[in-house]
């Protein structure tokens, strides 16, 4: 137990004090709070340099008054179009629009002249404006007044509440427990990834620098094994505190200075979450924050936590296996399949299956099976699991690295000490098989 | 002491070991000889508990060697290893608390070897800093730091300058005057002559020879005599091709049958007996005429 603890300190330091450690870890959680400035930067001073474009409007069909907004005034001084795609060619006009006659159950033949490709925004808000007006026509045409269409469009909102086994309301929202699975699921998936590669690429330095001859003089194998495994997780859970903490800090102080910068009613509501109760179109707000009161984080954070590690070990111990069998990282490709094969599974069953419908018989497959489970278990954490299915599960993950702890040990342990052999599968079989 | 019986290990498609048994007395310099691929190292990996034995004893001072008794081998592995990227003196200190040493012990007796080694300068710089030299003797110290009782030496000079080389030997010697067991695993047989005091060679799995040095030169002698002579006064037969330098006349005869004496006295036949002595084998060609005499076998 001692050797491994001096092998647990040993990879964790030799990790930690590293340069490239330091700036990873410092500088990507600084990458989401800068590219959200630097975005919210750009539009505003987009918003503030931008002069008013004029476009140069020939309505053929007389029906259609565009209406000028802060960026595009509108004007139709013109009617003949030479004369306006030459305006526009000189620079006098930003764009010119052209509707021809046009039967108005099959508009078509509308064309927007410019020098610059015109951007999504403005195509979008001529079309938006044109089905506008042409709706409006038609319904006037149907003997409709437009304005009775309006008063009688409704907006509903159905609050979902489950009930628990005492009675208790909870109130839920899907996007919120979606958005708590889809993070936590896809963090896990990179974690194991990313550290269970260092896991890989340490087994094989020592491999191939030979101190590994020297180690297992000292230690038994297992223990060397068990030891780089834990002291890398213990790198990869202090990197993600880290970054919790940082990204936690640096997004609130980003939120916080944008949060001046909106306009007061918003400010108000987020503050407050009572006010935004009482303002009407301010549901969405306050059932989000209800949602959020009404999430167990204990549960979550710790569950997070327990299959964060549990799928951790459970595949680190098979990088491991992998590293020791190989004499270079690229005769490694080989045998990444097992690895990669149940994780994309995982991956790709969070979005199809689980995160769609948490409940449904392939989510709880999926979120049992060892394999899997990690990163499937955590799209249906924040729906709520019953207990004896988190149980089972728990257990199983715990059976499951167990398993491959053992595995891995058997192979690692004969693998070290090869040199120039080109392993295959049989191999590798026979090593398990192997009494020593 | 280290006693070694009976030890047997089959891998997969060859047999490493057949009943090898060896008796190596304590504060000794034993070598063990043999051409690459004769079961060294898997004896070495035995001794060590890198692998198991299928059969057979390893005894340290008469008990079974158990997991703790890992803490009285230091072991020098033919392939040379240290992380790169680490300092020596970390490096060092970590290497000896997995022997055991607690914190304040290790860091005494690493400050202690590098001044010894005189690279006390270099205890912040990284591996991949040093130089080839440097790193072997960073290597060694890793190996005696614990101060085991026996000392298992792979190809211990492979790589070292002459001058770093003559350094480690004389340590090798002090580790083996303090009463440290030292197996030395080589091909270089000048070296063994220089510093061993016993050898066994082994060959396709078996031990084949084991003994002092004495011993087995006496064993293998060729019972052939190099004789130089002048003032020739009987013509030399042509058959013992006789070498001419001058006046004088060098010839090896084999005894066949004579004494020595005989020998001696039939040659004063033919003039001025200058030199008379028997040919000793060197190791290298007892090594040699053993290896092939077991492959034709």
């Amino acid at each position: 137990m001692h050797k491994i603890l001096l092998v647990i300190q040993r990879e964790y330091l030799a990790r930690v004090k590293k340069k490239s450690f330091l700036i990873a870890t410092l500088l990507t959680p600084l990458i989401f709070p800068a590219i959200m400035g630097i975005f919210v930067w750009i539009a505003v001073q987009e918003k503030e340099n931008q002069s008013l474009r004029i476009i140069e409007v020939i309505d053929e069909t007389n029906l259609f008054f565009m209406e000028s907004s802060e960026q595009y005034a509108f004007t139709s001084s013109i009617k003949d179009a030479e004369e306006a795609k030459k305006m526009v060619q000189e620079g006098e006009r930003y764009g010119f629009l052209y509707i021809p006659k046009m039967d108005l159950t099959n508009p078509k033949g509308i064309q927007f002249y410019s020098i610059d490709n015109p951007n999504m925004n403005l195509m979008g808000y001529l079309e938006g404006a044109l089905k506008r007006k042409i709706e409006d026509q038609r319904l006037y045409e149907k003997g409709i007044d437009p304005q009775v269409l309006k008063d009688i469009r409704t907006s509903i909102d159905i609050q979902s509440v489950t009930l628990g086994d005492e009675g208790e309301e909870k109130v839920n929202d899907a996007t919120v427990n979606y958005a708590l699975g889809f993070v936590s699921g896809i963090l896990i998936y990179l974690f194991i990834f990313i550290y269970g590669n260092q896991i890989m690429q340490g087994v094989i330095e020592e491999k191939s620098s030979r101190i590994v001859e020297i180690l297992v003089s000292s230690l038994r194998p297992f223990q060397l094994m068990m030891g780089k495994i834990v002291g890398i997780g213990a790198v990869g859970l202090t990197q993600f505190l880290i970054w919790v903490f940082l990204i936690g800090s640096l997004s609130s102080i980003v939120i916080g200075v944008l949060g001046m910068q909106m306009p007061q009613q918003q400010a108000m509501e987020m503050a407050n979450p009572e006010f935004a109760q009482a303002a009407p179109d301010a549901g969405e707000l306050s059932r989000i924050l209800m949602v959020i009161d009404g999430i167990d984080f204990f549960a979550l954070v710790t569950s997070f936590i327990f299959y964060f590690l549990g799928g951790y070990l459970l595949y680190g111990s098979l990088f491991a296996a992998i590293g020791s069998a190989v004499d270079a990282p690229s005769d490694a490709q080989q045998f990444m399949f097992p690895i990669t094969i149940p994780l994309i599974v995982s991956y790709m069953g969070l979005f199809v299956f689980v995160l769609q419908d948490p409940n449904s018989t392939t989510s709880f497959w999926l979120s049992v099976i060892p394999l899997t489970s990690p990163i499937a278990m955590m799209g249906r954490i924040s729906y709520g699991v019953p207990f004896w299915e988190l149980a089972l599960s728990m257990g199983l993950l715990i059976a499951g690295f167990l398993f491959t702890t053992w595995l891995a040990g058997k192979i690692y342990r004969i693998g070290i000490l090869m040199h120039g052999t080109k392993p295959t599968y049989k191999i590798l079989w026979k090593w398990v098989k192997a009494s020593q | 002491m280290l006693e070694i019986e009976n030890l047997n290990k089959s891998y997969e498609n060859h047999r490493a070991l057949t009943d090898v048994s060896l008796f190596v007395p304590t504060g000794i310099i034993f070598g063990l000889l043999g051409p690459n691929g004769a079961g060294k190292t898997t004896l070495i990996r035995i001794i060590n508990q890198i692998i198991e034995q299928d059969s057979g004893t390893v005894k340290i001072a008469g008990k079974v060697l158990s997991a703790d008794d890992i803490r009285k081998i230091g072991y020098l592995p033919e392939e040379r290893g240290l992380y790169k990227k680490m300092k020596v003196w970390d490096q060092l200190i970590y290497f000896a608390r997995l022997k055991g040493l607690d914190q304040n012990e290790a860091k005494s007796k690493v400050k202690a070897w590098l001044d010894k080694l005189d690279i006390y300068s270099w205890r912040d710089k990284k591996i991949e800093d040093l130089s080839k030299g440097m790193a072997q003797k960073v290597q060694f110290i890793s190996t005696v730091i614990h101060q085991p009782s026996i000392l298992i030496l792979d190809e211990p000079f492979s790589g070292f300058d002459p001058v770093n080389a003559e350094i480690i030997k004389n340590e090798i010697l002090e580790l083996k005057s303090n009463g440290t067991t030292v197996i030395l695993s080589t091909h270089r047989m000048e070296s063994v002559e220089l510093l061993c005091d016993q050898v066994a060679m082994i060959n396709r799995s078996r031990k084949i020879l084991d003994g002092t040095i004495r011993e087995i030169k006496s064993q293998f002698r060729p019972e052939v005599f190099e004789i130089t002579l002048t003032s020739i006064n009987n013509p030399l037969p042509q058959e013992w091709t006789p070498k001419q330098e001058g006046d004088f006349y060098e010839i090896s005869l084999p005894l066949a049958g004579k004494s020595p004496n005989q020998l001696l006295s039939e040659m004063m036949e033919y003039g001025e007996v200058v030199s008379f002595r028997e040919r000793i084998p060197t190791m290298e060609e007892i090594f040699i005429q053993q290896v092939k005499a077991t492959a034709n076998a």
